[in-house]
């Protein structure tokens, strides 16, 4: 023990460790597969691993590693980071915890204390932390952001982003971008009015503030009637993608407020359930695009967009693929903002159809009515947060679809601080039998190739690996993988619990795994060792 | 949905609320400050100036703004801390928060030393090797950003110049031999009987299954900390002390 103490004491004068996620590691996280090292696992938000030591030959053999129990006693959304043999993850609401990738022991946890008279009226989640130098930040259900040293999960600093008590959440995992950290709120059902934020990593000072609603003065304001723009919405509640070579942002927002009452905000209600593309490094809008203008349905546009290089009409372009919840798939050019094509990929009654500009053709019929109006799909949407994915090896985009409808009974709705801002109560189809399926679309045209059905409308993202699959899990607590070219059924494993999460893929000892949250559970699965 | 108000259910049981005062008097204090020595003292100190756990003895506690969140806090302690919850009475926890309280208004003398001498005996000793002061520094030892508020300054004074006299937990010693003979020491992050996880001197994580070692030996209680005490002249340790009674945190 005597010579334990003296190579301690030696350690005692030894160099600090320096930071340890460079910007650029992120940047490049494509070329480190087994790191996930943003919410999406890359910046294109693709979620496609290029892990292939779990193929379709041996998924067979795929088996459970470990498996980590939150606390929480909420559903577990959260997407985990992995790098340097360190898995972060949030455990709902707002606490983070660090496990070894080895063993699946905490390294240390972050517990924060909330306040008793929380209002957050969509679930208590949290979707994930961003990582970058040495800390790792958690935008909290309390609408503050924390940022955590990545060693010791000790707060560096915490800053309020903006007032729980008027209905402000914070439950996506935020973005580190260069030296900031991107931060979307949520809060639409209480008749906020949206914002995207930017942070300094390094000190917590706030570098930017682009409002999702246009202020007095300011281009697209005079889409909202009278002072209904103050309660707006089009909140920015999911993580958005990222293209350093055009340094914009592609963030998706959320509904006007009230939900369901369009004649409180006569106009398009800009940028609400719109696709907006934000520079960088000022906050800057640079272009827009409205899927849902005048939405009376809640069908927020706080899907994922996802950046793909590939030809389109005959020639190289940088595409945005996003499968939006109002139950179109669309196509953008993501430098120019140009609308290129969109196609229904499940049931929807809300629109009548498209025009050649992309803009809907409403169907008066679907607003929320004292008698009930029908509409496909739900408020819960054809889509919504969990995430989509994207093979480049099959040029080929996954979706979860929800084929679900409801219907709609309009009622009074008066804007009170802290209070809800619906406007409609919702009954469920009668003699309805809602059902989901993963869907393999064609990504330049919206073709659906296969699809694998489910019994109960998912809420699991997706995972493609170069191994040839596609992960996925439903409400009943199956984990399963298919064959990314066929929708065959390969591998499957009961969690136990209903999966609402994101699956991810890392290496661990020099092997790839596959990880995702199912019940109040991380589990992680891999080959058996090596004979 | 049964099972989410079943849960709720049972969580009351145990959690008690804050309602039903009764009157602060001498001799409600009185039986509080008894109770506070028997539950409390150990971490806090007998005066509540703190220890291994936070310093009580300040006109306002930082998690504990109202005389409902103290009592919630000593109830149910704190997740994530060394604070545990306690099954006192709804009385008996009145009685520990109104002593509680009675220990911010104690006057106590200010530390001797300067404490902007004292940042600099904080370079030149060398404790940002092992100590980390809002994000600088190294992993190995209890981070002190908020130490001030935390510990007294008696109580800070000890740990520098005779550190085993209270060894924080979590700060064991580790050497390690692989299979294939290699020796690795560090400060231990997490060990159960199967695995251990251990930080070593340049920052690197190491990750064991037991079966994987050939030797583990954990340092037992002994502190990785040498003693200051023939290190520092009494003025430096004076405003060594007065600069880590000022670190009163990031919030």
């Amino acid at each position: 023990m005597k010579a334990l103490l003296a190579s301690l004491v030696a350690l005692l004068f030894a160099a600090e460790p320096s930071a340890q996620l460079t910007y650029d590691r992120i940047r490049q996280a494509a070329r480190e597969p087994g790191s996930w090292l943003t919410y999406h696992g890359t910046y294109d938000a693709q979620r496609f691993s290029a892990l292939d030591e779990i193929t379709r030959a041996n998924v067979q053999q795929l088996r459970p590693v470990w498996m980590y129990q939150v606390q929480g006693r909420h559903h577990v959304e959260t997407t985990p980071l992995v790098f340097d043999n360190v898995m972060y993850l949030t455990d709902p609401p707002s606490d983070v915890v660090a496990l070894d990738v080895k063993t699946g022991r905490p390294l240390w946890a972050y517990r924060r204390t909330l306040p008793e008279d929380l209002r957050a009226c969509c679930g208590n989640v949290n979707r994930g932390v961003a990582a970058l130098g040495d800390q790792l930040f958690v935008a909290t259900i309390d609408a503050h952001l924390v940022a955590l040293d990545m060693r010791t999960g000790r707060v560096r600093w915490d800053v309020e982003v903006a007032d729980y008590k008027t209905g402000h959440s914070l439950t996506a995992a935020p973005l580190a971008v260069k030296d900031k950290v991107i931060v979307g709120m949520a809060g639409a059902e209480y008749g906020v009015r949206g914002f995207l934020d930017a942070y300094d990593a390094a000190t917590g000072k706030r570098a930017w503030r682009l409002w999702t609603v246009p202020a007095p003065g300011e281009p697209g304001h005079d889409t909202w009637s009278g002072d209904s723009w103050q309660h707006g919405g089009a909140t920015t509640w999911v993580t958005g993608a990222f293209d350093p070579e055009t340094n914009l942002l592609y963030w998706g927002t959320g509904n006007p407020g009230p939900d369901f009452i369009g004649d409180l905000r006569a106009g398009d209600n800009l940028y609400a359930d719109s696709l907006i593309a934000v520079d960088a490094d000022t906050g800057a809008l640079r272009w827009h695009f409205q899927f849902t203008p005048h939405d009376v349905n809640d069908i927020d546009s706080t899907e994922i967009p996802v950046l793909v290089d590939t030809e389109f009409g005959g020639r190289p372009r940088k595409l945005l693929l996003f499968a939006n919840r109002n139950g179109f798939f669309y196509v953008f050019d993501r430098v120019t903002g140009e609308y290129l094509h969109a196609k229904a990929f499940a049931r929807q009654t809300w629109a009548k159809g498209l025009d050649p500009k992309g803009r809907p053709i409403p169907n008066p019929d679907a607003a929320p009515s004292p008698n009930g109006a029908l509409v496909y799909p739900d408020d819960d949407g054809v889509t919504n947060w969990f995430s989509p994915s994207y093979s480049p090896q099959t040029k080929t985009f996954y979706q979860n679809v929800r084929e679900k409808g409801g219907i709609y009974y309009r009622n009074d709705v008066v804007y009170q601080p802290g209070r809800m801002y619906l406007g409609a109560s919702k009954r469920a189809v009668p003699d309805e039998e809602p059902w989901g399926a993963l869907r393999a679309l064609d990504p330049l045209t919206g073709d659906v190739k296969w699809e694998f059905k489910v019994t109960t409308p998912p809420w699991c993202g997706l995972l493609s690996t170069a191994g040839g699959l596609v992960f996925s899990g439903t409400m009943e607590g199956m984990f399963f993988a298919v064959d990314a070219s066929s929708g065959k059924l390969l591998w499957r494993f009961q969690t136990g619990g209903a999966i609402w999460s994101n699956p991810i893929s890392y290496q661990a000892g020099g092997r790839q795994h596959v990880a995702v949250a199912a019940g109040n559970a991380l589990l992680v699965f891999g080959l058996p060792p090596s004979p | 949905m049964w099972t989410e108000s079943f849960l709720l259910a049972l969580q009351m049981t145990v959690a008690l609320e804050p309602t039903a005062r009764p009157k602060v008097t001498p001799e409600e204090i009185a039986r509080g400050r008894t109770l506070f020595g028997a539950q409390c003292a150990y971490c806090h100190g007998a005066d509540g100036d703190g220890g291994r756990g936070a310093n009580l003895a300040r006109p306002t506690l930082r998690r504990a703004p109202t005389d409902e969140a103290l009592f919630r806090i000593v109830n149910r302690g704190i997740a994530g801390t060394g604070m545990p919850g306690n099954a006192m009475s709804a009385r008996e926890t009145w009685q520990v928060v109104a002593f509680v309280r009675t220990l911010g208004r104690v006057k106590r003398e200010p530390p001797a030393g300067d404490a902007a001498r004292g940042a600099r005996v904080y370079g030149t000793a060398g404790c940002a090797a092992c100590h980390t002061i809002r994000g600088r520094g190294g992993p190995f030892g209890p981070d002190l950003t908020d130490i001030g508020a935390r510990s007294s300054p008696a109580y800070l004074r000890r740990s520098i110049v005779d550190p085993q006299a209270d060894v924080p937990v979590g700060f064991r010693q580790v050497l390690a031999v692989t299979r294939e003979g290699r020796r690795i020491t560090g400060v231990r992050v997490n060990e159960d009987p199967f695995s251990i996880q251990f930080r070593d001197a340049g920052g690197t994580l190491h990750s064991f299954f037991k079966e994987e070692l050939a030797e583990l030996a954990t340092d037992d209680g002994r502190t990785a900390m040498p003693t200051f005490r023939d290190r520092l002249e009494p003025a430096a340790l004076d405003d060594l002390v007065a600069y880590l009674v000022s670190l009163e945190g990031t919030r």
